[in-house]
Parts: C-alpha cells; sequence; structure tokens
C-alpha cells in the first residue's frame, strides 16, 4: 500500500503555509534561546560596554553553589504541592461538577473563573488575606491557635505560594478532568451500578483508570507551570524568603537578572531550565504518545 | 461660515509661520515615582517648561527604581537611552563603573552655559554621589534617611514620657509597655538599609574597607566585626520571646505593624510620613534613631536611601544644556522646599531647608526636621558619608536572608553576619572582575 500522500499544485505553498509558524517559533523561540547560550558563556558588565567569553565558568560557580542546589530541591518541593494539591481539588470538584444536572454552567463558570486572572494578582490577594497584621486568614488561623507569620516562618512562606499558585491552576485542571469524566461512556458506570457497585468503588475502578491519560498529561502541564510560570506569585508575596525557603529556580533567574543585573548568570540558570522543560516535554510525549490505559 | 473659515486659516498659517520659533528641543526624564509622588514629578517638568521657550522636559513613570533602572539600561543597549534617569542609591556603583554611558552631572554642569555651585547641597546628601576628588556624579533628588516612628498613645499609657534615645531606653520601655499588657515593643524596615548600613555609620563604624567602597572596587565587607552590632542583633533576635520585637517582612511590609497599633515604635525611612499620617489613629511621632552607648556616646550621622538623577551619554551638546538648565531649577529654594514638604523626602540644598523654616513648616509640622537634623549632625567621616559597593541590590538581598535565618532562630546574630558578609564579598569580587 503506497503512503497517503497530499499534493500542492504549487511547490512553494506548502512552506508558505507553514511560514508564519516557522517565523514566530525563530523570533520568539529559537533566537532568544540562541542569545540565552550565548549569553550563559560570557560575563558582561550592565551596560555592555566590556565584555569577556568565560566559557563554563557561570555554570561551574552554579553548580559549586549550595544554595542554588538548594533552591532545586525547593522547587522540586513546591513543584510536587503545587501539582497534588491543585489536581487532587480540581479532581474532587470535577467529580462533583459531573453529576450536578440542574445549572450545571454556572458552577462550571465559576470553577473556570480564577483562571483568567494574571498570577502577580493572584499574588497580592493570598499576600493581604495571609498578611499576619491585617489578613483575615491570619486572624482566623490565630483565632484558632496557630500564630502564622510567613515574614519569619519558612513554612507558612511556602504553604502561601503553594495555596496561590495551585489556587489559579485548579481551574485548568477540572476544566481537563471535567472533559475526561463526560468522554467515559455512561453504560460503564451505569453497569456497574446494577452489579450494585457504589458511587466510591465506581470512581476508584472505572472512572479514575479510564482518566488516567488526562491524569499524566495534567502531571507534566501542572509541573511545568509549578517550574517556570509562578514568577509573578513568588514575586508579590514571599520575594524568596524567608531565608531561602521560597527562592525557586525561576524567581532566581529573574532576580539576578533584572535586580542584580548579571546577565551571565542568569543566562546560565535559563539554559539549565530549558533543559529541564526539554526534558519534561520529551517525557509528556512519551506518555500521550502511548495513550496510558489500564 | 467663510469668516470663521478665514480666520482658522490664519490661525493655521501663523502656526506654521510661528513653529520654528517653537522648536523646543525635549529632555526625556525616566523615574520611579508612582502616585502623588508622580504627579509631583509632572508638576517640576512643567513649571520648567513654563518659564522658558527652549526646552521641554517629557517625564515618564517606568515603574518602581529597579525597573526603571533596567528599562533605562536595556533602552542605552539598544541606542535609544533618555537623557536623564533616576537611578536609587545602591546602583551608584553600578552607574558609576559604566564610564562611557554615564555623565557625570560635575561635568554636565561645567560645561553648560550656567552659574552653578555644588556647595548649596546638603553635604551628608552630597557625599553619597560624589568622586573621591569632589565631582558630583549625579544629582541628589529624592533622599531619606530612616528615623524612629513612635506610638505617643502607646507610650504614655505605659508611662514611658521621654521617647528613647538608647538601645537600653529601648528596652527599658519595652518592659514598661508590657507591664502594661502590650506586647510588641519595636519593629523595623528595610533591615539590612536601617540595622546595618545605618546603624554603623550612626556609631561611626565602617560597613566595608576602602572608605566604604568609595576608595575602589577592592572593597569588602566587614560589618560582622563589628562586636556591639551582633550582640544587638543577638538581643533583638532574643527579645522576639516575650514579643519585644516582631519581624514584619522585607522593605515596607512591616508598616502595617505600627500603624495598626500592634508595635508601639518602628524604624524606617522619613519619607513614610505622608503614608503614616494618612493611616495612623493615634498620636504619632518621629525621633532620631536610639544610639547604642556600648559602642559610641553621641551619634555620628545617618546615611541616606533614596534616588538620584543620573545623565545618560549619547545625546547632542545642546541637549545637555537643555539638562543643566533643567537641574538648576529643581535646585532652586522654592522648588526644593515645595518637593520636600509634600513628600517627605529631605531637602537637598542648605537654602530649601532655611526657606521651609522660614515658612513656618516645622513648627506646623513637629518632627519633620528629624530626618535632615540627623544627616547634618556631623560633617560625614568615611564611616558614615555612605557606600559604594558593586551588585549591592543583591548583597542587600543576601543580607535578608541570612537575618531571616537569624530572626527564625535558624542561626545566632554572628554567624547570619559572617555569612552575609561571605557571600557578600562573592558578588563584589565579581563586580570587580566585570568592571576591572
Amino acid at each position: 500500500m503506497r503512503p497517503k500522500r497530499v499534493t500542492f499544485r504549487h511547490r512553494w505553498l506548502p512552506y508558505a503555509l507553514i511560514a508564519p509558524q516557522i517565523v514566530i517559533t525563530i523570533v520568539f523561540f529559537l533566537w532568544p534561546a540562541s542569545q540565552a547560550i550565548y549569553q550563559s558563556v560570557l560575563r558582561q558588565d550592565a551596560f555592555g560596554l566590556r565584555t569577556e567569553f568565560v566559557g563554563m565558568a557561570n555554570f561551574e560557580r552554579l553548580f559549586s553553589d549550595p544554595l542554588y542546589l538548594e533552591s532545586f530541591w525547593t522547587t522540586i518541593a513546591f513543584s510536587a504541592l503545587v501539582a497534588s494539591l491543585s489536581m487532587g481539588i480540581a479532581l474532587i470538584l470535577a467529580v462533583m461538577a459531573d453529576r450536578v444536572i440542574r445549572t450545571a454552567t454556572a458552577y462550571r463558570t465559576l470553577l473556570i473563573w480564577p483562571y483568567a486572572v494574571a498570577p502577580a494578582v493572584a499574588g497580592v490577594l493570598w499576600w493581604f488575606l495571609f498578611n499576619p497584621t491585617i489578613g483575615i486568614a491570619a486572624y482566623a488561623m490565630d483565632a484558632l491557635g496557630y500564630d502564622w507569620n510567613h515574614y519569619v516562618k519558612g513554612s507558612d512562606a511556602m504553604a502561601l505560594i503553594v495555596i496561590a499558585s495551585a489556587w489559579r491552576q485548579v481551574s485548568y485542571n477540572f476544566l481537563f478532568f471535567l472533559a475526561g469524566l463526560q468522554a467515559i461512556p455512561r453504560s460503564l458506570t451505569e453497569a456497574a451500578a446494577i452489579d450494585s457497585a457504589g458511587p466510591l468503588r465506581r470512581f476508584w475502578t472505572i472512572q479514575l483508570p479510564l482518566l488516567s491519560p488526562t491524569v499524566f498529561f495534567l502531571i507534566v502541564v501542572n509541573v511545568v507551570y509549578a517550574f517556570f510560570e509562578t514568577f509573578g506569585v513568588v514575586h508579590a508575596t514571599t520575594s524568596g524568603g524567608p531565608g531561602q525557603a521560597t527562592n525557586i529556580l525561576v524567581y532566581k533567574v529573574w532576580r539576578d537578572a533584572f535586580e542584580g543585573l548579571n546577565l551571565g548568570s542568569s543566562a546560565a540558570q535559563s539554559v539549565i531550565l530549558m533543559v529541564i522543560v526539554i526534558a519534561l516535554t520529551a517525557i509528556q510525549f512519551r506518555y500521550i504518545e502511548r495513550r496510558v490505559e489500564y | 461660515m467663510t469668516l470663521y473659515r478665514t480666520t482658522t486659516a490664519t490661525a493655521v498659517a501663523a502656526l506654521m509661520a510661528a513653529a520654528p520659533a517653537f522648536a523646543q528641543t525635549e529632555i526625556q526624564l525616566w523615574h520611579a515615582m508612582g502616585g502623588a509622588l508622580g504627579e509631583k514629578v509632572e508638576e517640576i517638568a512643567s513649571g520648567f517648561n513654563e518659564m522658558q521657550d527652549d526646552y521641554t522636559v517629557v517625564p515618564t513613570y517606568k515603574g518602581d527604581y529597579t525597573e526603571n533602572m533596567t528599562a533605562a539600561i536595556a533602552a542605552f543597549r539598544a541606542g535609544e537611552q533618555p537623557h536623564i534617569v533616576q537611578v536609587f542609591e545602591v546602583g551608584t556603583a553600578t552607574m558609576m563603573a559604566a564610564e562611557g554611558a554615564v555623565r557625570p552631572v560635575q561635568a554636565v554642569m561645567d560645561n553648560a552655559d550656567i552659574e552653578w555651585d555644588s556647595e548649596v547641597y546638603v553635604p551628608a546628601v552630597k557625599s553619597y554621589y560624589t568622586t573621591p576628588d569632589g565631582d558630583m556624579l549625579s544629582l541628589p533628588f529624592n533622599s531619606s534617611t530612616p528615623v524612629m516612628w513612635y506610638n505617643r498613645d502607646l507610650l504614655d499609657e505605659a508611662g514611658v514620657t521621654e521617647v528613647p534615645q538608647t538601645w537600653d531606653e529601648m528596652f527599658a520601655a519595652a518592659e514598661a509597655l508590657q507591664a502594661n499588657g502590650h506586647d510588641c515593643a519595636f519593629s523595623f524596615g528595610w533591615q539590612s538599609w536601617v540595622m546595618i548600613e545605618n546603624y554603623l555609620a550612626w556609631h561611626d563604624q565602617p560597613i566595608g574597607t576602602m572608605e566604604n567602597g568609595f576608595a575602589g572596587l577592592e572593597t569588602e565587607l566587614v560589618f560582622d566585626e563589628s562586636d556591639d552590632l551582633t550582640e544587638l542583633l543577638q538581643r533583638i533576635a532574643d527579645s522576639q520571646e516575650n514579643g519585644t520585637f516582631q519581624y514584619g517582612g522585607r522593605r515596607g511590609d512591616s508598616l502595617p505593624l505600627f500603624t495598626s497599633g500592634e508595635c508601639a515604635m518602628w524604624m524606617n525611612s522619613s519619607a513614610y510620613y505622608a503614608g503614616i499620617s494618612e493611616q495612623a489613629e493615634f498620636e504619632f511621632g518621629q525621633a532620631m534613631l536610639p544610639i547604642n552607648t556600648e559602642a559610641a556616646e553621641e551619634p555620628q550621622n545617618s546615611i541616606i536611601g533614596g534616588a538620584t538623577l543620573w545623565v545618560l551619554e549619547g545625546h547632542v551638546d545642546e541637549e545637555y544644556q537643555g539638562v543643566a538648565e533643567f537641574f538648576n531649577y529643581l535646585s532652586s529654594p522654592e522648588v526644593q522646599a515645595d518637593w520636600h514638604q509634600a513628600s517627605g523626602y529631605v531637602p537637598i540644598t542648605t537654602a530649601a531647608y532655611e526657606l521651609s523654616q522660614e515658612q513656618g513648616f516645622y513648627e506646623s509640622n513637629p518632627g519633620t526636621d528629624t530626618a535632615i537634623k540627623q544627616l547634618s549632625l556631623n560633617e560625614p567621616t568615611p564611616n558614615s558619608k555612605g557606600l559604594r559597593f558593586g551588585n549591592y541590590v543583591q548583597v542587600r538581598d543576601i543580607i535578608n536572608e541570612e537575618l531571616e535565618d537569624l530572626w527564625a532562630g535558624n542561626q545566632t546574630a554572628a554567624e547570619a553576619l559572617a555569612e552575609a558578609a561571605a557571600r557578600g564579598n562573592m558578588l563584589l569580587r565579581d563586580f570587580e572582575d566585570a568592571n576591572d
């Protein structure tokens, strides 16, 4: 059998059709990425007046810095917490929304809403709620006997940025879980119900296994989100403190470049993050292509 | 209708004919003053624009200090830089090192066709931005200094009639407050600036070698060598146990601790005047920073924070004439006194200070001259004229991190200061390497 082929009448037409995408990829991805790689082997003053080639020195410096290595662990813990919290809550909400029949659209709209809030705005919002002096959430915890102070306690600060980051992501996860649940044929769950399986059992033995492709997809998306898009939340709430407690990798990239004006080190960190995101994408493709199913 | 058209046509023709006479040169000014302060900057610029016909100063708000500076640097790299950019005090070393990108204010003023004397500026303000040879690098614009804000009502209730002047009196006041059932005696913001840089200047001790970095790039941080500072910070950390001190976050994040009445005293910039008068529902005042009698009998002088105006290279000579004229206008006693009284920043010229006195501003707003008094207490020494360290924005972040680990009880004051100095010194060496 001959492979299926699409024939274009003009030779240039297929190239013209993909040209916009190619241009966008070059301008917004390949060019900045190559600049980052180029900058990562240089040492330059802020104004770019003196440039010196330093080879791998920026990388060696990073990997011999115990605080940078610590920041890796902080980021991994942060990502794991954000992904599990936002996915856990989203799944519960999706299962419940799937059962709602009346005014389902209203519930769904309200649950998707937070996704439209910019990370920095979400950060400021939670900052106000949890401010140890004037925050209502901190006040409520004080009444329950817990002395909340994310300015001093690293664990409180971590909890704050996890909540603020996860809150926004719940909406996104909810959408995918709900779509996944609605794609499961009713006949399967109904048959199980006839065999006297309760709602919980139906969830564990039928719905969750059939949702596994969605779960894997969302794990990757959420980890990527926690790794790369949470800078605004950290900037607006803890600035990486107290101590190093919430100094995640992407925040350090921003801080070294825009506050420290140390472009070489910041570019080296970007390159390291780029390697991580490429690895995560490769993993995602592997799993998505295989379509995990039981 | 015809008449109307004719009139319009004539007006247009007249305007076009007159246009060359209005060929004003634009001077771009990028600043970081948001809100009410930003409006004040606009007002100063339009005051200058109305006064003469040759130049138009165009102020643009570019975000906070960091964003403004980064924007100007990025613009310079792209060849689109403004004439004037406002840079905060810790960016001084970076700007100074950028020879070829920055034109010293001294050169701008000396080359311009104007009358100008650098002696009119308040020494403690000017010294921060002057080379060892006495050349002014940038024009002081908004400068403040940390003072001690106090809650008169809380102190009165506890029977503390005299505002504490020494650290021992601070802790004594804390005991009196606690006997009266009030936990938190004091807090502070911008801890590196207030509790390390200003503490050391106030007690005439060095922050770093080589005149706090003024004399060269090979400077090293030595704030960990002050025994009395180490002891004081440890004492403050220990006092958290009974709630005497409460840490409220970086920068000005701890302001609500003071304005809500939770802490009776708060050490931070004098420029919080407007904010505190708006929010505080109690009688408040400002006093000089307390002195540690272990370290010195009398205070030296405090150092400033805030920002100055830097002139960037890459424009034609005629435009620098406009910059010089604008700077001269900005330094005039009337403009400065008005800016000082509206903003809470210190007056940058002695004449503006005297004018504010004559106008009776300090009598109707008691305590508002605390900052300028602190700054002009004594002739600045090499320890108290300011600091000039490269990568200092990051060094301050390091100091924040290490002090937070002290407040959280993860390390002692000696460990925190030693670690901060060691990590800071690595950044100073980087800066030296990149700028040698």
